[in-house]
């Protein structure tokens, strides 16, 4: 293991990238993405790996180019954000119905209108039901190791599935922190090469992308559902793997004093670290507050978080998107909807905050809790409202 | 001319690739110029090839689920973007083979869509990949309108024809615009070899696509696909209206080599009317003969023109 690094988080993501040894990227630039674009370049235009670049004219483009890379056989990653995520929409079911790993970094920023670059979830929710694997990250360290387990994740032939790492647009891709970086050798030995199902050459001929008639539809829907959800025992097992080799232990859902809480705060991506020291302040005062971080969000870690929510009596479900004209957050929503049946459900508050770049500070974790201790009932609202 | 030698299949074994690329028992109309065109494509690149092609027509005829018309390794994305993943295919294909992962051969990656799958919704994605040099061919299979989703207008469809879209109104005498004109907007690509074809004529159309497969870097050739169902033709006559289209000068056959212009089919001395050329065909039936004299004058200008870039255009090169 080499020494940590003080590194832009986004210059990172690329240097993880190109430790995977890739065989092709196609980028298109977008703030907060741009920074990983640009440096991915770098390490190709200098030769540091040996890889085609593509310099596609749009985001719909980028994804369709990955596709095709990846139909080849080759390992394909892309990176992008916001607008982009969503001018690809098109293409992020089809690529997952056709098996075809695709790892991409998503700079989580809040989709238009109006017109804002910083960050919240509104663009990866918009894609939630893609079929894709989609893991978030709550600092740098997270973006290398779960970049580079992406690809082991995404090219495992069990789960032959695109993956997605979530990384906050600025708070996280523009933060500069101290990391380490496995190297080249510790990589290889992680990492295996892809060893594709079916590749389009002329040595064996195969057609992709057939379309479906009415009476295999459901099916073939059904079969990419059961590949998703069965690949949380593959992204388990190189979880465990990655442990083993790095010293570092990845879970579904992170806990901080969950065990004995009677409120748990549950988040996602950066968020995460402001939301542990409000936990740290709310214990010092006796207050039995503990935190829950998802990480996985597709598929659903919904074993993990019921064992997590033991004894929990107050849920506060914090979404940074929402369901305009809907029951409130998408991630607040599932967990509802999920825990219904359970019997020892907690109460369940939904807040949606931190939309587009507001930051939310320890104290705005704090009053969070006290507004949830004296909600009565059980709809969302959103938190920090400017009168 | 070559395309008018008697006793044609006597030089065939020798000229066309006997075997088929792309196999009978698919599901095209009667009479599908465009069906024809990517049989003799196919037969022109040969097996070591991957095609990427659009949603529309050629791809719903040949691939539902498990079957495949396809003996070429093939895949189908979507409908806007057969250009990029043709270029993604390449890009695999060349980062796999340098890096010594797969064999060392020369396989071409192909991309082919019809007019809207190339001039409307696919144009973005062809521009970029047309601009980025990627070593591939892309062919548009230009059947004049959305004829898969119902004969609805493109920017392909000629002027004044009546689509589902652009019908034959007491206002308004069907499509408004003229045909986009694809091949001149990828020459201005600087595309080293672009190219028009039709499978009325069938040699040139092959020597057309093997010129364009030995040439390392982008090319592209349009092919004008006859449509019986979609321009209300009998079915006999998808091969006819594809000469006739060349012989009035509506659809000339020729190649732009580096900026150079040729004309590969000579048009007859004295084209024939348009006229001739409208008359089996339904789309046309309710112009006017006013009309179909606006028409005449537009190809005439048209015609014009292009043979001016032949007289004139040079090479890069020169």
């Amino acid at each position: 293991m080499s020494k940590r690094t003080g590194m832009e988080v986004a210059i990172a993501a690329a240097e993880a990238v190109a430790l995977c040894n890739i065989d092709v990227a196609a980028v298109y630039p977008i703030t907060p993405q741009s920074h990983i674009a640009e440096h991915l370049s770098d390490i190709v235009h200098n030769g540091r790996i040996d890889a085609e670049f593509i310099t596609v004219e749009s985001e719909h483009s980028a994804m369709s180019a990955c596709a095709g890379a990846s139909a080849t056989g080759a390992r394909v990653y892309t990176a992008t954000s916001s607008q982009g995520l969503i001018l690809m929409h098109e293409i992020l079911p089809i690529v997952s119905a056709m098996r075809l790993p695709v790892v991409m970094g998503n700079a989580n920023r809040a989709l238009s209108g109006p017109l804002n670059i910083w960050n919240d979830h509104s663009d990866i929710m918009s894609v939630r039901d893609c079929g894709w694997i989609q893991l978030f990250a709550e600092n740098g360290q997270e973006v290398i190791d779960l970049t580079i387990q992406s690809f082991k994740m995404a090219e495992h032939p069990d789960v032959m599935l695109p993956a997605v790492v979530n990384l906050d647009g600025f708070q996280l891709t523009h933060m500069i922190e101290p990391m380490e970086f496995p190297t080249q050798e510790e990589v290889n030995r992680f990492l295996p090469e892809r060893a594709p199902f079916a590749t389009l050459h002329p040595d064996k001929p195969v057609s992709m992308g057939c379309f479906n008639m009415p009476d295999i539809f459901t099916e073939t829907m059904m079969a990419k559902n059961e590949a998703l959800v069965n690949s949380k025992q593959t992204i388990l097992k190189i979880w465990d793997e990655w442990e083993k080799q790095f010293g570092r232990r990845y879970k579904p859902v992170e806990t901080y004093f969950s065990e004995d809480a009677e409120t748990l705060i549950l988040t996602m991506g950066s968020m995460s670290e402001t939301a542990s020291v409000a936990v740290d302040e709310m214990r010092k005062k006796g207050k039995r507050v503990g935190l829950l971080r998802l990480r996985l969000w597709r598929p659903f870690p919904l074993e993990e978080l019921r064992s997590a929510l033991k004894g929990c009596k107050t849920l506060i479900v914090m979404d940074r998107a929402l369901s305009f004209g809907g029951a409130g957050g998408p991630v607040g929503t599932e967990i509802k909807s999920l825990l219904f049946h359970d019997k020892s459900r907690p109460r369940i508050v939904n807040f949606l905050m931190g939309l587009g770049g507001r930051d939310m500070k320890v104290e705005d974790f704090i009053a969070m809790v006290e507004r949830a201790g004296k909600k009565k009932d059980e709809t969302y609202e959103f938190y920090g409202v400017r009168q | 001319m070559m395309q008018t030698v008697r006793n044609f299949e006597l030089y065939t074994p020798k000229l066309i690739e006997k075997r088929e690329f792309f196999s009978s028992g698919h599901r095209a109309c009667q009479g599908c110029g465009e069906v024809l065109a990517l049989r003799l494509v196919l037969k022109a690149l040969g097996r070591d090839t991957v095609v990427a092609n659009a949603t529309g027509c050629m791809e719903i005829i040949s691939t539902p689920y498990p079957t495949t018309a396809w003996e070429v390794p093939y895949i189908h994305v979507a409908f806007e973007n057969a250009a990029v993943v043709a270029s993604g295919v390449e890009a695999g294909l060349k980062a796999l083979r340098r890096k010594g992962k797969i064999a060392d051969r020369d396989v071409k990656a192909v991309g082919i869509a019809g007019d809207g799958g190339t001039a409307d919704i696919g144009m973005q994605a062809l521009s970029g990949a047309m601009e980025r040099g990627h070593d591939m061919l892309f062919v548009c299979l230009d059947n004049e309108a959305y004829m898969n989703t119902g004969i609805q207008r493109s920017s392909s469809t000629p002027f004044m024809a009546a689509t589902t879209t652009s019908p034959a109104g007491t206002v308004i005498p069907g499509q408004r615009t003229g045909k986009k004109n694809m091949p001149e907007i990828m020459v201005a690509h600087r595309v080293p070899y672009v190219a028009t074809a039709c499978p009325s004529y069938p040699l040139d159309l092959i020597n057309k696509v093997k010129k364009a497969r030995k040439l390392k870097g982008p090319s592209y050739i349009h092919v004008f696909s006859t449509c019986p169902t979609g321009w209300r033709a009998p079915s006999r006559e998808a091969v006819k209206l594809g000469r006739l289209a060349v012989e009035t000068g509506v659809f000339p056959l020729y190649e732009v080599e580096n900026g150079k212009y040729r004309l590969t089919v000579e048009t007859p001395e004295k084209r024939r009317s348009v006229a001739d050329y409208f008359k089996s065909q339904g789309r046309f039936r309710h112009l006017t003969p006013d009309q179909i004299k606006i028409f005449q004058e537009r190809v005439d200008g048209e015609y014009r023109q292009l043979m001016n870039k032949i007289k004139h255009s040079r090479s890069w090169q020169e």
